[in-house]
């Protein structure tokens, strides 16, 4: 895998050859606080990058997931259904969203890599 | 604390009290009913074999609701200080007149004729919130603020159609601070939801409000008073600019507790404003409704008011239940029949017995228990704004910094000394929101006293005494309930299985 | 005034405190050229006493159906409500407490709105219900915008036998929401023709059980035709006491089932409040209206209620709300669990069988009155009947001979040619010296 690259609306993204996944930060899970469901994008569907993907809920917020890179979506983390908790037990490994068939990878270069995105959540709080 | 456990799980006056489908039984009944003859019946075989509910003896449903009940706050006994909910003492002149069987035990689609004194009290109604407001017309049949809402904006979408523009003006500006039932009550009539920020000062940003208007804006939806308890001070050039811009001005009217009788709506530009009868005029919340929502209409609106309408006729009051199709008219139906006649009883009554003084009064003894409170607390707690505030007072969660005790932790632990709440995490605009509204109903000695509690509850979490609040509440029915396995493990009605698993499992 | 209790020496106090002059000075912020002077122009205060008899005044101008021979439903129906259930919703705990927000100290009404969900849920046959909407008609509104989301389409179809005030008020909303709709004109008995209207728009089908001419209906076919086309079945109950005898729209294949619960624990009130009972399939919850309570525990692992899913609600998802409801039927929804409770399964099995006998008995003493022709091959608790003369003349009549006669179907369809027709409802209110005075009243009339 190669590295992890982050958005300003908490999503990470990491590449496996043409193949990206997509899940929410430990920062965006702890700001939720305990995950009890999320929508996920049908396999097929096709998105553009920042188009709204699917939703996380905890009990007293919902917030949505963009599609940090454009592509076409290719699985959904059939886990989630029914172990939400996962999101909050482990965001950034077995918590992932959804697959995407990455359609320009050049997408990638306008995200934050790791140290950048920490910068910008330490400027946050 | 003590923690005795006891054999019957009650814990003296605090009784256990296990669901209706744990003590009933279906053949078991407090209803007598007369015998059945058997005659042949004419239900073309469309039956069902059971009704799987169970059923309990009259002493069994007495005792069971009242236990109930006694696991509730409620404002008959002591302060619910929830902001934005107009908490006040509801009178029992007002439910001893909805019952008069003159009201309660009338059908709506009997001949007008047998209904006259009906009809008089629903233009009677009529008649006092229009002079309240200011306003020429009012739709009565709007069944909670929510719903008065969706009346206004769709007075304001027709009003827009039949002006030809309503390809073009689809967009609705709501400042962030509006309370949820605004942007969804936009969404719902397909507008889309433009947010205006607030100023330093917790009112409407002018001038980025005068930047988002343009011929594509249907309406500005703004609560006045506001949800941070303020009086928009440039409500007028706010109207002016919206009218200029070709939209409507409506107006929530959720807190006008806190200006009836000091001001009216139909003064400052408003077109369309709900008012929510279970608020400002005092019909009881029965734990989250029914609420009513009239909606007073400006000229410009007016003639868009749905339908039914009270009218005076050639044999006195009737009821217009149809009207044309044509456009100009009325826009159509918010529901069947005529409205919430049993609010529409209480809230004249309460109108009545106040009158055009002591309804000024009621706005004056508002703002000054609000104010009060927002004097007397300041400086311990943080407030985010400055006063004078109108009928309900904001705090933020600043003077928590530190303690590791939040909003939430906070308002658990008022419910141990005895109160409920205020209103919490609302508005959004300001950090951990604690939003106080006494009403006009509390004496000074009952506001004095919160204060203290407030005061004491303040030096705790000053003081490092965290437990007192991330523990809290310890002296409630309950201690805190698990609101995420509520929602992950959903459990939403009762199953019999669930009764056996649990026999099993013991 | 004596509902408020605070006096001039503590407004003076509390001034002093705050640091202004005057109360005025609070208003500061309310533009001058708008503030008013002084009181408006509307009576000065009343005592209790006054007002009661104001109050008495113009209620005595009304004929409460408790004093005649009542036959009126289309929609709203006249039941007998024991003493218990207005004691409990009078309780102080109820009646001055409000929704639900902090579940420690509202145990009580969390757990009866627990225990209707599942009474609702119960009833209608399906898995899920809500915590309630206003009435039956705005909740047979959301019912088809909800379809909407479900099956992301944009038509609906609304047979002609749904009530027409339920009708208007889906179709006002549909409208306003940019939604399409095809009404199918009224017809008062015969095979309707509901799927020629279906096509890949349409999310949804809505019929009424039994419908608004009284007729009762096994929605089976039509169920499983609408799922085939991709929509969903929406059943109206305007009558829940139907409920116990009929066979439940969840068994027939409904999708969501919305209904009036006013006949359970509720007067007729002229129209209002009601309550608005809401049910659907399992799969469709994300997409429901409404509030919902579930079970959870507290920290010392004992059951308890809280209100749960509110991120589909207003106050969380704001503009993407599943509706804008927020405060509901609350109190309403009381009377209708503790009626329920007191009834038990059993007992509304035989109120429904009683009131059906009632309607059974009426149709054949109005049905033996020359010119009286009863429409419908089956009914429930109401039926249709064909006058020689316009039913709105006769009712007026009627009505001067002290009898409340029924509903015109004319005053809520004026122009579909149905003047001579009449919705007759009986009850177990009904005593049979009531039927023998409309039969009398009647013929007279007819004569
Ligand atoms: C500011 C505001 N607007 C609208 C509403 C909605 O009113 P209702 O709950 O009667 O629908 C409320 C109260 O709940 C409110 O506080």
């Amino acid at each position: 895998m190669s590295a992890v690259k982050f958005t300003k609306d908490h999503e990470w993204v990491s590449l496996d050859g043409d193949t990206a996944t997509v899940g929410i930060t430990a920062y965006a899970q702890e700001q939720l606080g305990d995950v009890v469901f999320v929508e996920m994008p049908e396999a097929g569907k096709t998105v553009s990058q920042g188009d709204e993907a699917g939703v996380v809920e905890s009990v007293k917020a919902a917030s949505e997931v963009y599609a940090p890179v454009s592509g076409e979506v290719v699985e959904a983390n059939p886990e989630l259904e029914d172990n939400p908790a996962l999101v909050n037990q482990d965001p950034l490994a077995g918590g992932w969203f959804f697959r995407l068939r990455l359609s320009n990878a050049g997408e990638l270069d306008g995200l934050m890599d790791e140290a950048a995105y920490k910068a910008y959540i330490e400027e946050l709080d | 604390m003590s923690e005795k456990t006891t054999f019957t799980s009650h814990r003296g006056l605090e009784l256990r009290e296990d669901l209706i489908f744990e003590i009933g039984a279906r053949d078991r009944s407090g209803v007598d009913l007369a015998p059945l003859r058997g005659v042949r019946d004419r239900l073309g075989g469309i039956t069902r074999e059971v009704v799987d509910l169970p059923g309990l003896a009259e002493p069994e449903v007495m005792r069971h609701y009242v236990r109930l009940s006694q696991k509730n706050h409620a404002i008959d006994m002591g302060l619910y200080p929830l902001g934005s909910c107009t908490m006040k003492h509801n009178p029992r002149l007002n439910e001893k007149m909805a019952r008069l069987p003159g009201f309660a035990d009338i059908h709506p689609l009997q001949p007008a004729s047998t209904v006259q004194g009906a009809l008089r009290l629903m233009d009677e109604l009529a008649h006092w919130l229009k002079t309240l407001t200011g306003m020429p017309e009012v739709a009565l049949s709007p069944k909670a603020g929510a719903h008065g809402e969706l009346c206004g904006m769709m007075a304001i979408r027709a009003a827009i159609k039949a002006r030809g523009e309503i390809q073009r003006r689809m967009r609705v500006l709501v400042p962030e601070s509006a309370h949820g039932t605004n942007p969804a009550t936009a969404a719902l009539l397909g507008f889309s939801v433009d947010e205006i920020p607030a100023s330093d000062d917790g009112r409407v940003d002018l001038e980025a409000f005068r930047d988002k208007l343009g011929d594509d804006v249907a309406a500005i939806m703004l609560t006045n008073p506001n949800t941070c308890g303020l009086f928009e001070r440039d409500i007028i050039a706010i109207a002016d600019a919206v009218h200029e811009a070709g939209g409507y001005f409506y107006c929530d009217g959720a807190n006008f507790n806190a200006i009836v009788g000091r001001v009216r709506p139909g003064d400052l530009g408003i077109d369309a404003m709900h008012i929510n009868l279970h608020k400002t005029f005092s019909t009881p919340h029965g734990g989250g409704g029914p609420g009513a929502g009239p909606t007073v209409l400006s000229e410009r609106l007016a003639a868009f008011a749905p339908l039914p309408r009270v009218v005076a006729g050639k044999s006195g009051l009737e009821l217009v239940e149809h009207g044309d199709q044509t456009e100009g008219g009325p826009f159509g139906r918010m529901v069947a029949f005529h409205g919430q006649m049993g609010m529409f009883v209480r809230a004249l009554a309460y109108m009545m017995s106040h009158g055009a003084d002591g309804l000024r009064q009621v706005a004056d003894d508002a703002v000054l228990n609000a104010n009060y409170i927002l004097a007397e607390l300041n400086g311990t707690m943080t407030a985010p704004y400055l006063g004078p505030c109108m009928h309900e007072a904001l705090f933020d969660d600043a003077f928590l910094k530190d303690t590791g005790i939040e909003t939430l932790d906070f308002a658990k632990a008022m419910i141990d000394e005895g109160y409920h709440p205020m209103t919490m995490y609302f508005p959004l605009v300001v950090h951990g929101a604690m939003l106080i509204e006494p009403t006009e109903t509390e004496s000074k000695a009952s506001l004095d006293l919160f204060i203290a509690t407030l005061r004491d509850l303040v030096a705790s979490a000053k003081a490092g005494d965290t437990e007192r609040f991330t523990t809290a509440p310890q002296l409630a029915p309950t201690k805190r309930l698990d609101e995420t396995r509520a929602a992950r493990q959903l459990v939403l009605r009762y199953r019999s299985t669930e009764k056996k698993q649990v026999r099993a499992a013991e | 005034m004596r509902y408020l209790p605070l006096n001039d020496a503590d407004r003076a106090t509390m001034l002093e405190r705050i640091g202004v002059e005057n109360i005025d000075a609070l208003f500061c912020d309310v533009p001058a050229e708008a503030r008013l002077d002084g009181p408006v122009d509307l009576p000065i205060h009343k005592s209790e006493m006054q007002v009661e008899r104001d109050m008495h005044a113009m209620a005595s101008q009304n004929m409460p159906a408790g004093s005649a021979p009542f036959f009126c439903g289309a929609g709203a129906y006249r039941h007998h409500v024991p003493a218990t259930v207005d004691h409990i919703i009078q309780r102080s705990e109820f009646l001055t407490s409000y929704t639900p927000y902090q579940p420690e100290i509202t145990q009580g009404t969390l757990q009866y709105l627990f225990e209707f969900q599942s009474q609702v849920a119960e009833l209608t046959g399906m898995e899920v219900a809500n915590a309630s909407m206003y009435d039956g008609s705005t909740a047979a509104g959301e019912a088809v915008l909800m379809a909407h989301r479900v099956t992301r389409r944009n038509h609906a179809v609304v047979s002609g036998r749904v009530h027409p005030q339920y009708v208007d008020v889906i179709a006002n909303l549909s409208d306003m929401g940019g939604f399409g709709l095809t009404h199918v004109p009224p017809t008062i008995q015969g095979a309707e023709d509901l799927l020629s209207s279906v096509d890949e728009n349409t999310a949804c089908v809505v019929v009424q059980n039994p419908d608004f001419f009284g007729s009762v209906n096994d929605y089976t076919e039509l169920a499983e035709a609408v799922h085939a086309r991709g929509a969903l079945l929406i059943v109206v109950v305007t009558e829940s006491v139907s409920l116990g005898v009929l066979k439940t729209p969840g068994t027939m294949g409904a999708d969501i089932v919305v209904g009036e619960g006013q006949s359970l624990g509720n007067g007729l009130n002229f129209g209002g409040p009601y309550v608005g009972l809401f049910a659907a399939r399992e799969k469709f919850l994300r997409q429901m209206p409404g509030r919902l309570c579930g079970e959870t525990v507290d920290a010392d692992g004992k059951r308890g209620f809280v209100l749960t899913l509110s991120t589909r609600e207003q106050h969380i998802r704001r503009d993407k709300a599943t509706s804008n409801i927020c405060t509901n039927s609350g109190l309403c929804s009381l009377a209708f669990t503790a009626h329920l409770s007191l009834l038990g399964g059993n007992g509304l099995q035989h109120l429904a069988r009683l009131n059906h006998e009632q309607a059974v008995d009426l149709a054949g003493r109005l049905g033996a009155i020359d010119g009286v022709k009863p429409i419908n091959e089956t009914f429930f608790n109401e039926f249709t009947i064909e006058l020689p003369q316009p039913a709105d003349m006769v009712v007026e009549a009627l009505a001067v001979r002290g009898v409340l006669g029924g509903v015109p179907v004319s005053r809520l369809i004026p122009d579909g040619g149905f003047e001579n027709y009449l919705l007759v409802a009986a009850t177990e209110t009904c005593a049979p010296e009531d039927m023998a005075a409309y039969g009398a009243a009647l013929k007279e009339v007819l004569s």
